[in-house]
């Protein structure tokens, strides 16, 4: 601090403070308005203060579902919401790594071609082509899968990109006495490349499994089977239920559910969370 | 149930496979788009079934609104993954039977026929079922749910202000005048728009939506509902929304919250709303009424036209499997069925059988005004202009009048500029679905 | 950049591109081939007829003043959306890093939002200011807005905006702060023996050296505004209404799979595609840049 003026220290807070309260509020009142019911809800104003039937609406929602929404219990959707994230996340870390791997330590024709064909499609997101990504999945019979679900958004220029970064950082003398210990590529990457890697790895694992878990239109459109909805989908069917009125404390509840998790992992590995966003910069 | 084959692209993935819930029985898909209370009746209707009937078993699935139940069936019929059954709204039933003309639909009379099943359309209210059938007579879809729109009323409102239910569209701008005086917020509103304000409205006062017999005499129809009846009646409406006196609420059926807490008490949409206001009203009286007429374009209403679902069934299955469905048609349509949706939905009865029982068992005299939309839809012998709608593409053309419509309420168009571009638009919907199913 | 040693092996390689390759080229290429391909035919809804038809999608696309409003309706929203959440970050961003005191505290508080879900997002948001029941709404018509989103478009559009852009504060608040963090603490102090006051100090000294960031962020969050958000108009005003809040991702899924037209959706997807590889080669120059120092 170059200069300690009461009127700056207090402005700063301010400022601060003002912005949480912008971030914290709608979820603050997404979790008083899980705990209502549907009378509170009816009309404005809506109570600022929780209700006492947050142990009936979340029981109601994690066992059984909603009627209102095809009765699908959340608690389904988020093991599914959860399959999903973890297999996006660890087959785009796999993938990535050992094609980065190769585009780094290997000469070899057409390596420049691959790596173009992988970068065009680093902000290539799916909703942009999505009817024809539809049809080829349709093609190859992985409609209601999980294979279906997670293949398609497995592909990462992203994380191609930001492991390509970090190997080139590792000293070219690793690789030397690698050699002159006559360990093979397999090795040296099992060896030493992998385990130098681990932060990278974890950092980039808090990114992926949000962006996994988060998933909306993919899930929305590739399962037509209530086993396989994830929660982030699940409570567009809430929502937009058509002729009945919106049950807002069970689409508030599912809305906190969903975020719980993400959240989790943001909170308790903040250190991690931060070093992944900085250097995937995406 | 069918295991899944997966793509062996990485050992990583899994692969699962689902157990029939019960093995032993023959099953079937039945997506429909009922949410709500009325989804509710739908899983004790199938549970019912089901727990009659010792070789089928339905499985109804919640697919999300009338729109995203109907693409989501068709993108999983080019997927090669369709339902056996599928509930499409009044409007996609020009796409349904261009389909059926390729062989992606198995027609109801055919399917009954196939499945020994005694089937007779005339058992059928009129009105209803000549929305579905070809120009041979055939019934090609199974009428489930079908209603038509009424005027809502919250009676204590109406009395509070010293209004009198409306029954003309110059009653309604005074009763919205004399609510706003008494407090009430946006005394006047509606949902399902297009349907409510401008196919009805036309087909109430006997003005046609287009040429070619609405569409039912052919492709090469055009829309024609910019009139001056129509441009009048919208322009109405929206000059009554700068009084304060009209509150749009969305699209379908979003404003339903603005009736059902108050803000709002008049409010024009489909007389399926029944069973949901009896549920969640407590507060007030309601009461339904035939929709306002306007007098300066007819001395007496023609008939209304019906809007809600249709079962259609796709082909790509087992024989045995439609066996099954049509046991569940014949078990669904039966009288007792009918009568108890009736009764709890407000949806109109589709069979005169499930009328007359309900006449019966007395249902009128303890549920006063249900019988409102079935009097309305019977009003008089069907015209061509009152009979229904048959557009192709006409799930497009109803956005396209959304659009338009919310342009008006907004202040942005007026009700000549927005009619005017929502035919130009509709037609060329309508030549490009002539284009691609010829 | 290159390495000066690398691993000899014919085959290796290839087996390790090998999965991200075949992923990319099934689910990228494949599908963007079709795009283009049928963006050039007419087909009806169940896939039975195609029918070719030249440019006619791609006439009926720029002829139509929907999609061009859309190309509008995007752009506003885009930088609207950036402009927003880049501000209050900025602010954010200036004051965690002056404080001292509980600053660990107010840093879990400000990023957590980064987890939620665009869908989610805008779903809550949607509650907030429901016209009817919303708490929001409630306070607007209380200070004389008269705010009803169903029929007001700019309305519409106000709220995907901030429902967007309230989720993106997180992310470039720790971009920024990561930013400040960076420039030397002797410039500031140089400046401040100077007598040069916060507010200069800030506008003459950190700003500028923001710039890299600042651009980085103005990239990201277009990209962000223009494609990641889907989710949040598709849970809540879905296009509407009169079109107000129908961004490019969100008509071509709207044409494609509730009009049917596959042929106009996949003229709107080649559309796009082109578009984002044109931003894709901007952000790279910048990418390729930082590599390179």
């Amino acid at each position: 601090m170059v200069e300690n003026r009461p009127i700056l220290t207090f402005l700063t807070h301010a400022v601060l403070i003002l912005g949480v309260t912008f971030l914290c509020f709608p979820v603050w009142m997404a979790l008083v308005a899980s705990t209502h019911g549907p009378e509170a809800l009816a009309r404005a104003p809506i109570p600022l203060w929780f209700g006492d039937r947050a142990w009936t609406n979340y029981t109601q929602l994690i066992s059984a579902g909603l009627p209102e929404a095809g009765g699908v219990p959340i608690g389904r959707m988020m093991f599914n919401s959860f399959i999903m994230a973890m297999v996006i996340t660890i087959g785009k870390i796999a993938i990535s790594l050992i094609s980065a791997y190769a585009i780094v330590y290997f000469r070899f024709p057409f390596r420049m071609g691959f790596f173009w064909m992988i970068f065009v499609t680093l902000m290539l997101p799916v909703e942009v082509r999505i009817l024809p990504t539809f049809d080829v999945v349709t093609k190859l019979g992985m409609l209601n899968s999980y294979a279906g679900l997670t293949i398609p958004l497995i592909a990462s220029a992203t994380a191609t990109f930001l492991f390509r970064q970090f190997f080139l950082t590792v000293p070219d003398e690793l690789v030397e006495a690698a050699r002159i210990d006559r360990a093979g590529p397999i090795r040296f990457f099992f060896d030493i490349l992998l385990p130098m890697s681990r932060t990278n790895i974890a950092a980039l694992f808090i990114i992926l499994f949000i962006y996994g878990w988060n998933q909306y239109l993919w899930p929305l459109l590739v399962t037509t089977e209530e086993d396989l909805y994830t929660v982030v989908m699940g409570i567009q069917r809430m929502v937009n239920s058509g002729e009945a009125l919106p049950v807002w404390h069970y689409i508030m509840g599912t809305a906190v559910l969903a975020m719980i998790p993400p959240v989790i992992v943001v909170v308790a590995m903040q250190k991690l969370f931060v070093k992944g966003l900085v250097d995937s910069e995406k | 149930m069918t295991t899944k084959s997966v793509l062996a692209a990485s050992a990583a993935f899994c692969v699962i496979a689902q157990a029939g819930l019960a093995a032993d029985k023959t099953e079937f898909q039945f997506w429909h788009a009922m949410g709500g209370a009325l989804g509710e009746r739908v899983d004790q209707m199938s549970a019912d079934f089901n727990a009659a009937s010792d070789t089928c078993q339905v499985n109804a699935v919640y697919k999300g609104n009338y729109t995203e139940n109907m693409t989501a069936a068709i993108a999983a019929f080019r997927a090669g993954e369709q339902p056996h059954v599928v509930q499409v709204f009044e409007v996609g039933t020009a796409t349904m039977m261009a389909a059926e003309d390729n062989g992606a639909i198995y027609p109801v009379y055919q399917l009954m026929a196939d499945a020994g099943i005694e089937f007779d359309p005339s058992a059928y209210l009129p009105a209803v079922i000549s929305y579905y059938t070809d120009t041979a007579g055939n019934l090609l879809s199974l009428p489930f749910n079908s209603s038509t729109p009424v005027l809502w009323y919250n009676k204590t409102a109406l009395e509070a202000a010293g209004a009198e239910v409306p029954t003309t569209w110059d009653d309604v701008e005074d009763a919205a005048r004399k609510l706003k005086e008494a407090g009430v917020e946006k005394p006047f509103s509606f949902g399902w728009q297009s349907w409510s304000n401008i196919e009805n409205f036309s087909a109430w006062h006997n003005i046609p939506l287009g040429t070619e017999e609405n569409g039912f005499a052919g492709l090469g129809t055009e829309f024609t509902f910019n009139n001056e009846a129509v441009v009048n009646h919208i322009q109405r409406i929206a000059d009554m929304g700068k009084e304060g006196l009209f509150g749009y609420g969305g699209r379908r059926g979003d404003s339903r919250a603005q009736f059902v807490n108050g803000e709002t008490a008049l409010w024009i949409n489909s007389s399926a709303y029944y069973g949901g206001f009896k549920k969640d009203i407590t507060e007030f009286e309601f009461g339904q009424t035939m929709l306002p007429l306007d007098t300066a374009v007819a001395d007496a209403p023609q008939n209304s036209i019906i809007g809600g679902a249709t079962l259609w069934v796709l082909r790509g299955h087992e024989q045995p499997e439609y066996t099954c469905v049509a046991q569940f048609f014949d078990y669904i349509s039966g009288a007792e069925q009918q009568a108890d949706w009736h009764q709890n939905t407000g949806y109109v009865p589709i069979t005169t059988a499930a009328w007359e029982l309900s006449k019966e068992q007395g249902f009128y005299d303890t549920d006063p005004m249900t019988d409102v939309a079935i009097k309305q839809l019977s009003l008089n012998q069907p015209t061509p202009a009152s009979k229904g709608l048959r557009f192709g593409n006409f799930v497009q053309v109803r956005d396209v009048i959304n659009e338009e419509l919310e342009a008006v309420w907004s202040g942005d168009k007026t009700a000549q500029e927005a009619l005017d571009a929502a035919v130009e638009r509709g037609n060329a919907l309508l030549r490009k679905f002539e284009d691609s199913n010829s | 950049m290159q390495k000066r040693v690398v691993f000899r092996s014919r085959l290796l390689p290839y087996l390790l591109v090998a999965p991200q390759i075949a992923v990319t080229l099934i689910f990228f290429f494949w599908p963007s081939y079709q795009a283009l391909e049928s963006s050039f035919f007419l087909e009806d809804a169940f896939g039975f007829s195609r029918e070719w038809a030249g440019l006619r999608n791609y006439n009926e696309l720029f002829s139509d003043p929907g999609y061009l409003k859309s190309f509008r309706t995007t752009l506003i929203f885009g930088f609207s959306v950036a402009f927003l959440a880049m501000v209050i970050s900025l602010g954010l961003a200036v004051a965690a890093n002056r404080v001292i005191r509980a600053a660990t505290a107010y840093r879990t508080l400000l990023i957590w939002p980064y987890a939620v879900a665009p869908a989610l997002a805008g779903v809550i948001w949607y509650f907030l200011m429901n016209p009817s029941l919303g708490i929001v709404a409630y306070w607007l018509k209380a200070t004389g807005v008269d705010w009803n989103h169903y029929v007001n478009g700019d309305q519409a559009l106000f709220l995907v905006i901030v429902a967007a852009a309230w989720k993106q504060v997180s992310y470039n608040f720790l971009f920024f702060l990561a930013g400040l963090q960076s420039i030397p603490k002797s410039l500031i102090e140089a400046a401040a023996i100077d007598r040069a006051g916060p507010m200069r100090r800030f506008w003459s000294i950190t700003f500028p050296l923001l710039t890299p960031t600042t651009f980085f962020l103005l990239v990201v969050n277009l990209v962000y505004a223009f494609f990641d958000t889907f989710a949040l108009i598709h849970a809540t005003t879905e296009g509407g209404p009169a079109d107000a809040t129908s961004i490019l991702v969100f008509r071509v899924y709207n044409t494609g799979f509730i009009g049917q037209d596959y042929g106009g959706s996949a003229a709107q997807s080649v559309i796009l595609m082109a578009l984002v590889i044109g931003m894709t080669f901007i952000q790279f120059r910048y990418v390729e840049r930082k590599v390179n120092y």
